[in-house]
């Protein structure tokens, strides 16, 4: 197969993966948060709540799309693109298998942090682009948090890197087989909780979700999109949440392996176990989302800079001892 | 002679002195009259510094309906329909001040048993006030889920309010001389009314022991949560002396530490009668605030449980004149409601409605406040501070 086939087909794949995942977990979270809610709606209606996903699709899509009179018109329209972009970009290094994986890379993680940082770029225009206050003050805080978390995120798998002696992803799965242990409980337990967290807040999700807030900024940078834009942006934070989720379980919990089953036929129940772990993470992070309250712009930052990173500071250095002691 | 600026004698400057101040403007944000947490049409205009609020004005007028101007057209007994609009979620406790004004006036004296129903129906009425508080506080300091579970406990007691009223927000209840008999109960002229449905007793102590369940619930849901903790305490601290001087009254004031309840200090229904506690706060933080309404709500469960236990019996009417007509006098009426004092200011001058009627409501006094509570705060503590005073618009502008 020459390489444009092989790179097409890809692309098709991914690009029709994101958005059935994004899916999913939408109705994951529409259920879960129903499901703790005691709302009838979402597990009743139309079929037992599994087409509401779809419906709210269906809905966006035959949406106006609205562009203020003031708005930054090139920028304001290319901000979700930015975005999604991001997001789908990291599907790239997400190994459903050893071999089932668009690219393994060698600086696959390298790449996962690279790339998860160009959304802040298509935050940061669709609250500056915006033209309205809220929307400014949005995007500001998201630049913020972007930013301030985005450290933490990168020294956590600094640690899993060390340990694993390698940045492939694939390579990464593989030495927590040889290990017999997923890093999670063989190491990098402070270094998982520290990503999910980091992560959360990239996601900006709620206990970090200041930049939509919607109590205090309406609803962020993303006030004046509509339609199929906002649309966008809403299954770009639902790839995300999947992909955030399916890094964190390949990194620290075990990826697409499980004990005891027969690793020659890995192709099969790879992508399976892989998307299982995705959302069983995912769920957990619903969970949160539904029992907190959001965090104020100054304990985030604090929680950033005086919490999290001395903490994944410190479990490098852990991290680094022990591989040189044994 | 020319001073000339000699290269080697100048002043050597320090780095800190070169580095200039930026300087920046502050920002004018408006927010509302649409915004998702101004509980409606609240417009605050905040000149904002980032994220730190420099000063804040609260812009009202948006939902004036004129109420005590449309008073004077109306008749006593038609003048509830439009005090229980005022402070929409806790309909029924709007209209016991008026009534008593009223009834002041008129010099009549209502059967205990009225008062007790009306009593009952009052602290239903805070109770659902501040289930209402207990969903819309978190909501805006950002979690979504405890709203849900206040909205389907408060539908208990609106349950028992509508099968008594037949109204779930706007009662109307109160009649001058006592209260309605119960929805289809048949006219109060026959001797056997019913003047409550049937199983009322019942019911309510069951869903008074949900409401006990939901309070103990919501202080683990919200108040054990660390988050709603950090958000809250030392936020929005309110001093008893700046609580005094402004007049703000209810559970903000009490939060504050002062102990001011008028079911307690004054005798529009018969309180004294019951064994029941109020609650104080410490700091006047926003946790306070959140905490003395939600142990309110247990007292005002004892209350009515206490109420049920020893109702007594008689006429739910006092003998009135067929058409209502109040001497020439005037009265001024104050009752402790859910969101904290209101009063009616009622001069007659003996006809068939008032001649005029001042209204003293809660909220708007209570949001006199604002300016002074937020000059300083961050933007995400306006939502929390504008949350715990939890005002009503209708209450606000009437």
């Amino acid at each position: 197969m020459s390489f444009s086939t092989e790179l097409l087909i890809k692309v098709l794949v991914v690009l029709a993966t994101a958005p059935v995942m994004a899916l999913g977990l939408t109705l994951l979270e529409v259920k879960g948060s129903a499901w703790m809610q005691r709302r009838p709606g979402p597990l009743h209606v139309g079929l037992r709540g599994f087409i509401f996903p779809l419906a709210t699709a269906a809905k966006y899509l035959q949406k106006e799309t609205i562009i203020p009179n003031d708005v930054d018109e090139p920028v304001f329209k290319w901000a979700p693109a930015w975005v999604i972009a991001a997001v789908v970009g990291l599907f790239t290094i997400i190994p459903l298998s050893p071999t089932l994986i668009v690219r393994d890379l060698e600086l696959g993680v390298f790449f996962l942090l690279a790339i998860s940082s160009i959304s802040t770029i298509g935050v940061l225009t669709a609250g500056w682009s915006s033209a309205n206050k809220f929307s400014l003050m949005g995007g500001l805080r998201a630049a913020g948090q972007l930013i301030a978390y985005e450290l933490p995120l990168i020294l956590s798998v600094v640690g899993v890197v060390i340990q694993a002696e390698t940045m492939s992803t694939v390579g990464i799965v593989e030495k927590q087989i040889e290990f017999g242990f997923p890093f999670v409980i063989s190491g990098q337990g402070i270094a998982f909780i520290i990503f999910m967290i980091a992560a959360t807040a990239e996601m900006m999700r709620t206990p970090f979700d200041m930049p939509i807030g919607e109590s205090e900024l309406t609803m962020g940078f993303f006030t004046e999109y509509s339609g199929i834009r906002f649309l966008i942006f809403y299954i770009s934070e639902y790839i995300n949440l999947f992909v955030m989720c399916a890094i964190a379980s390949t990194l620290f919990l075990g990826g697409y392996h499980v004990p005891l089953l027969p690793t020659e036929w890995v192709n099969f129940y790879g992508p399976l176990v892989l998307i299982g772990k995705t959302f069983l993470l995912a769920f957990i992070l619903i969970a949160i989302r539904w029992s907190f309250p959001r965090f104020r712009e100054d304990q985030l930052q604090t929680l950033a800079w005086k919490v999290l990173i001395p903490l994944s500071l410190l479990n490098i250095m852990a991290t680094a001892i022990m591989k040189v002691v044994f | 002679m020319a001073q000339t600026m000699d290269p080697n004698n100048m002043p050597i400057l320090s780095e800190a002195s070169v580095s200039v101040e930026i300087e920046t403007e502050d920002m004018t944000l408006n927010i509302g009259p649409q915004h998702p947490s101004t509980h409606g049409v609240l417009r605050l205009v905040a000149k904002i510094n980032g994220e730190k609020i420099s000063s804040v004005e609260p812009v009202l007028g948006y939902m004036h309906r004129g109420y005590e101007k449309l008073a004077e057209v109306r008749t006593y007994p038609q003048v509830t329909t439009l005090v229980n609009r005022i402070d929409w979620v806790s309909g029924f406790a709007n209209e016991i001040p008026f009534i008593a004004g009223a009834e002041k006036l008129m010099e009549i004296e209502v059967p205990e048993r009225a008062q007790y129903i009306r009593l009952i129906l009052t602290e239903m009425a805070r109770i659902s006030s501040h289930f209402v508080f207990n969903g819309a506080f978190p909501l805006e300091i950002g979690a979504l889920t405890p709203i849900f579970l206040a909205m389907e406990d408060r539908e208990r007691v609106l349950d028992l309010l509508e099968s008594v009223t037949g109204g779930r927000f706007h009662p109307n209840f109160n009649r001058i001389g006592g209260v309605k008999p119960a929805a289809g109960a048949g006219p109060t002229t026959k001797k056997d009314i019913q003047d409550l449905p049937a199983g009322f007793y019942h019911d309510t102590k069951v869903a008074m022991q949900k409401v006990l369940e939901a309070v103990d619930r919501f202080e683990d849901l919200i108040g054990g949560n660390e988050v709603f903790q950090i958000r809250t305490k030392n936020v929005g601290v309110l001093p008893k002396e700046v609580a005094e001087e402004y007049g703000v009254s209810g559970p903000i004031l009490r939060a504050s530490g002062v102990e001011f309840d008028l079911r307690k200090q004054s005798n529009y229904l018969p309180y004294d009668k019951f064994d029941f506690e109020i609650p104080i706060g410490e700091n006047g933080d926003c946790f306070d605030r959140w905490s003395v309404r939600t142990s309110e709500m247990r007292e005002s469960a004892k209350i009515i449980l206490q109420a049920i236990d020893d109702m007594p019996s008689g006429p739910i009417q006092a003998k009135v004149p067929k058409v209502i007509k109040v001497p020439k006098g005037q009265t001024y009426v104050r009752a402790e409601n859910p969101k904290g004092e209101m009063g009616y200011y009622i001069i007659s001058e003996g006809g068939l409605g008032p001649y005029r009627l001042k209204i003293r409501t809660a909220s708007f006094s209570n949001i006199s406040i604002l300016p002074i509570m937020l000059e300083g705060a961050l933007l995400p503590d306006l939502i929390a501070i504008m949350g715990s005073l939890d005002f009503v618009l209708g209450d606000v502008d009437r």
